[in-house]
């Protein structure tokens, strides 16, 4: 491989951390109006995630980031196309934010009604919308040869860009609702494992729709056909769906929440892998297409950015976990009379 | 309004906005951790309460920069995509260093400090602090030499129709960069120093907390009274290199117009910018400039007739920005140079605690009017000499535009009320009472 190649499935991978780390982040605040049901357990929800929730955004800068370093073009052409979606998707992460901190700082139920508002608009509007990105990323979106995007955001909502949009929320939906399974107990982690177990059908249906559109949609598959070890990825990604149905039901959660994570990383690398190199399909004209080798940064900028993502990846990744492990434990009374929780 | 208008202001807005809440996290974490070692080495709780009280008014403002910061960094793409075309290939990896180093480092490890206090030993709590802020600091150096790239490009080469990377450890260690980390890192004290001298003094007027708040004040202190005096001389070092990387931002500067040897500083000069002179100008002291420039009074300042009139940046505002900057840096020095001579007597003056408590935004205006002269000065040029701010901005609808201007004005101006609101009622609550 070389490494405009390298760096088109590092790029994916980040995003793909993303989607596995903050997505549940993101359940959680989608599912806060319906698992909540009074303000302790509202608290043990936000708590479940308070001291995660902003490093698990970092990937996301970083996605951004290392988009911006390595292939400068596709940054460029991306997020000027996708501008509203990208805004709409970067407010909502601003007012979900500062939920968490803003919320129990006043003694009062409409101030936290509004933050619980605020986190539920700034938690289900990025999961949809960036299934929507990318699955419109998948297809294909109409830019010309400067890289000017001819649409608005209404262009990015057709049926295969909605499909992402609520596959992506579902699998974050799922996601969210197994994290709270670990993190709670009793009738919270009840309702929590009903609702994971109970939104896991409608997320198979969606996932496999999904598959069979993108045979229609997009020509995804074309590198599936040509090299068919790689429907390996697909099956992987399957068989971790499936798996968490499976670990659901045998109530082992932290199983279940690995093979759901396995699930996001599977269904991000799923439509790149099948396009590459392609990174955004122009549909106006496949010429137009950015590529990994057509928007790549110069070689040197990838040989220092590759020995530091070698470098601070795994790190980041160690120390990641290390707080993962710290908080693995169930959000405990004791812990939410801290001063500091939120 | 055009894109290219309404997409400056958008960056203007949220860049302006993000920096109301950095410097106090440089600043407020290194306070807090020092704050934090004191109780860990002496078990006195009076610390302890101190790094909580500190603690909880620095999360609130750091929340509010992390989530300001994302914005920015995408904003390259979504408005100025022709910038990050020709840039990227230097510019992003700057920022990728940035989050990959230092601000995982920073968000993770902070969630630790916020949950960790019973996981972790009070040792590896207080390291886990320093780490933050040694993140945090690490986050500015990578921002700003992103941003000294801007101000003065280096170690690049022009090929395939963009700027590409020559020498990675001339861009790393540009000698701007180095300038502007320290300005900026100084200017952070200041505010954070300020932010708690002010607050301090709100309390020690009402006598209430008196031991706390008066060991806040001085350690406060400490770090505004240094980095007051420093960053004057920082501030000259800084400007006099202008001369050399930006001489029309230095020329603006001081609404210097006619290049000339011997050249001078009014006392108050009025800039005519339109006509390109000044339309009044009193109180000339001759070779001033060139002195603070050169450290020679008879050397030549280049003026800003010598540039044409489309290189020149917006002269009025960079020259009162700059001014105004310059006074109350000198405000902030005479006022902590009081306060150290009454370091031992403080309740005794409520005038100059008063002082203190309304002198807490002046450093908040004086590093916003600091950005104002580096990027209003660095005009027309959005990397200086190299490419025009009007030819790096994205294709992209006004309408679009248009409607996320107003959608930042809106958010950041409820974020950054309520924001304040809640750091000043905590700030006023005072600490625990237990």
């Amino acid at each position: 491989m070389d490494l405009q190649a390298i760096w088109y499935f590092l790029w994916v991978l980040l995003w793909a951390v993303y989607f596995a780390t903050d997505g549940f982040d993101l359940g959680i605040g989608a599912l806060l109006p319906f698992l909540g049901k009074n303000d302790e357990e509202k608290r043990v929800m936000y708590n479940s995630i308070g001291p995660l929730w902003d490093g698990n955004e970092v990937w996301l800068i970083t996605a951004g980031g290392v988009t911006f370093a390595a292939f400068p073009l596709m940054y460029a052409v991306m997020f000027s196309s996708l501008y509203s979606a990208l805004m709409l998707i970067l407010f909502a992460l601003i007012i979900r934010g500062v939920s968490f901190e803003f919320r129990g700082k006043i003694d009062s139920p409409g101030w936290k009604k509004l933050w619980d508002f605020c986190l539920f608009i700034g938690s289900i509007v990025p999961s949809f919308l960036f299934g929507v990105a990318f699955a419109n990323i998948f297809q294909g979106i109409p830019i010309d040869d400067k890289g000017v995007y001819h649409g608005t955001l209404l262009t990015l909502l057709n049926p295969y860009g909605i499909l992402g949009g609520a596959l992506f929320f579902l699998l974050f939906l799922v996601h969210g609702a197994v994290w709270l399974s670990i993190k709670s107990d009793g009738d919270l982690h009840d309702r929590a494992a009903r609702t994971a177990s109970g939104l896991w059908p409608v997320l198979l249906v969606v996932a496999v729709v999904f598959l069979v559109a993108s045979k229609f949609t997009t020509p995804i598959y074309d590198n599936y056909t040509t090299h068919p070890p790689l429907f390996l990825l697909i099956l992987i990604t399957v068989l971790a769906l499936l798996g968490v149905k499976l670990f659901l039901s045998m109530k082992n959660y932290w199983t279940a929440w690995f093979s759901s994570a396995i699930t996001i990383v599977g269904a991000t690398f799923f439509g790149f892998v099948g396009l590459f190199p392609n990174m955004l399909p122009s549909s106006l004209n496949p010429a137009f297409s950015l590529t990994a080798y057509n928007a790549s940064s110069s070689r040197l900028t990838l040989q220092i950015m590759f020995t530091l993502a070698v470098i601070f990846v795994p790190v980041v990744l160690a120390y990641q976990i290390w707080v993962y492990s710290m908080f693995r434990h169930k959000v405990s009374k004791e812990e939410l009379g801290y001063d500091e929780a939120y | 309004m055009d894109v290219l208008m309404l997409s400056r202001l958008q960056f203007a807005v949220a860049t302006f906005f993000h920096f109301l809440f950095v410097p106090l996290t440089l600043g407020l974490s290194i306070l807090v951790a020092f704050m934090e070692t004191k109780y860990v080495r002496s078990g006195d709780e009076t610390y302890l309460k101190m790094t909580k009280f500190w603690g909880k008014l620095f999360l609130i403002n750091f929340t509010i920069g992390v989530v300001t910061g994302l914005t920015l960094e995408f904003q390259f793409g979504t408005n100025w995509s022709n910038y990050s075309m020709f840039m990227g290939d230097i510019f992003g990896s700057l920022l990728a260093i940035e989050a990959l180093g230092f601000f995982f480092l920073e968000s993770i490890l902070l969630g630790v400090w916020i949950f960790g206090w019973k996981k972790i030993s009070k040792t590896a709590h207080a390291i886990v602090m320093w780490l933050v802020a040694f993140a945090a600091t690490g986050s500015a150096v990578w921002i700003l030499t992103a941003n000294a790239w801007m101000q003065h490009p280096v170690g690049y080469v022009i090929r395939n129709g963009r700027a590409e990377l020559a020498n990675f450890a001339q861009v790393a260690l540009n000698p701007f960069a180095i300038l502007m980390l320290t300005h900026t890192l100084f200017a952070s004290y200041i505010i954070s120093a300020f932010f708690v001298m002010g607050i301090s003094a709100y309390h020690l007027i009402r006598k209430q907390h008196v031991d706390f708040f008066t060991r806040s004040f001085r350690i406060a202190l400490v770090l505004g009274l240094v980095f007051s005096f420093a960053e004057i001389v920082e501030g000259h070092m800084h400007g006099a290199d202008l001369a050399h990387s930006q001489p029309t931002k230095l020329a603006a500067l001081e609404s210097h117009w006619q290049t000339s040897k011997n050249a001078p500083i009014y006392l108050f000069a009025l800039p005519d910018d339109a006509n390109g002179k000044n339309r009044v100008e009193i109180g000339p002291i001759p070779g001033l400039l060139s002195l603070l420039a050169y450290h020679n009074m008879s050397a030549e300042v280049k003026g800003l007739a010598d540039f044409p009139a489309d290189e020149r940046p917006p002269v009025l505002i960079t020259h009162f920005a700059f001014r105004a900057m310059v006074g109350l840096g000198f405000y902030f020095a005479l006022v902590t140079l009081i306060g150290w001579l009454k370091r031992n007597s403080l309740l005794e003056s409520p005038w100059y605690l008063k002082l203190m408590l309304y002198s807490t935004p002046l450093p908040y205006i004086a590093t916003e009017l600091g950005w104002t002269v580096a990027e209003v000065g660095r005009q027309p040029w959005i990397v200086y000499g190299l490419m025009k701010t009007k030819d790096a901005v994205s294709s992209i609808a006004a309408s679009q535009v248009a409607v996320t201007l107003v959608g930042f004005i809106c958010v950041y101006g409820l974020l950054g009320a309520i924001g304040f609101y809640l750091i000043i009622k905590k700030a006023i609550k005072g600490p625990a009472a237990d």
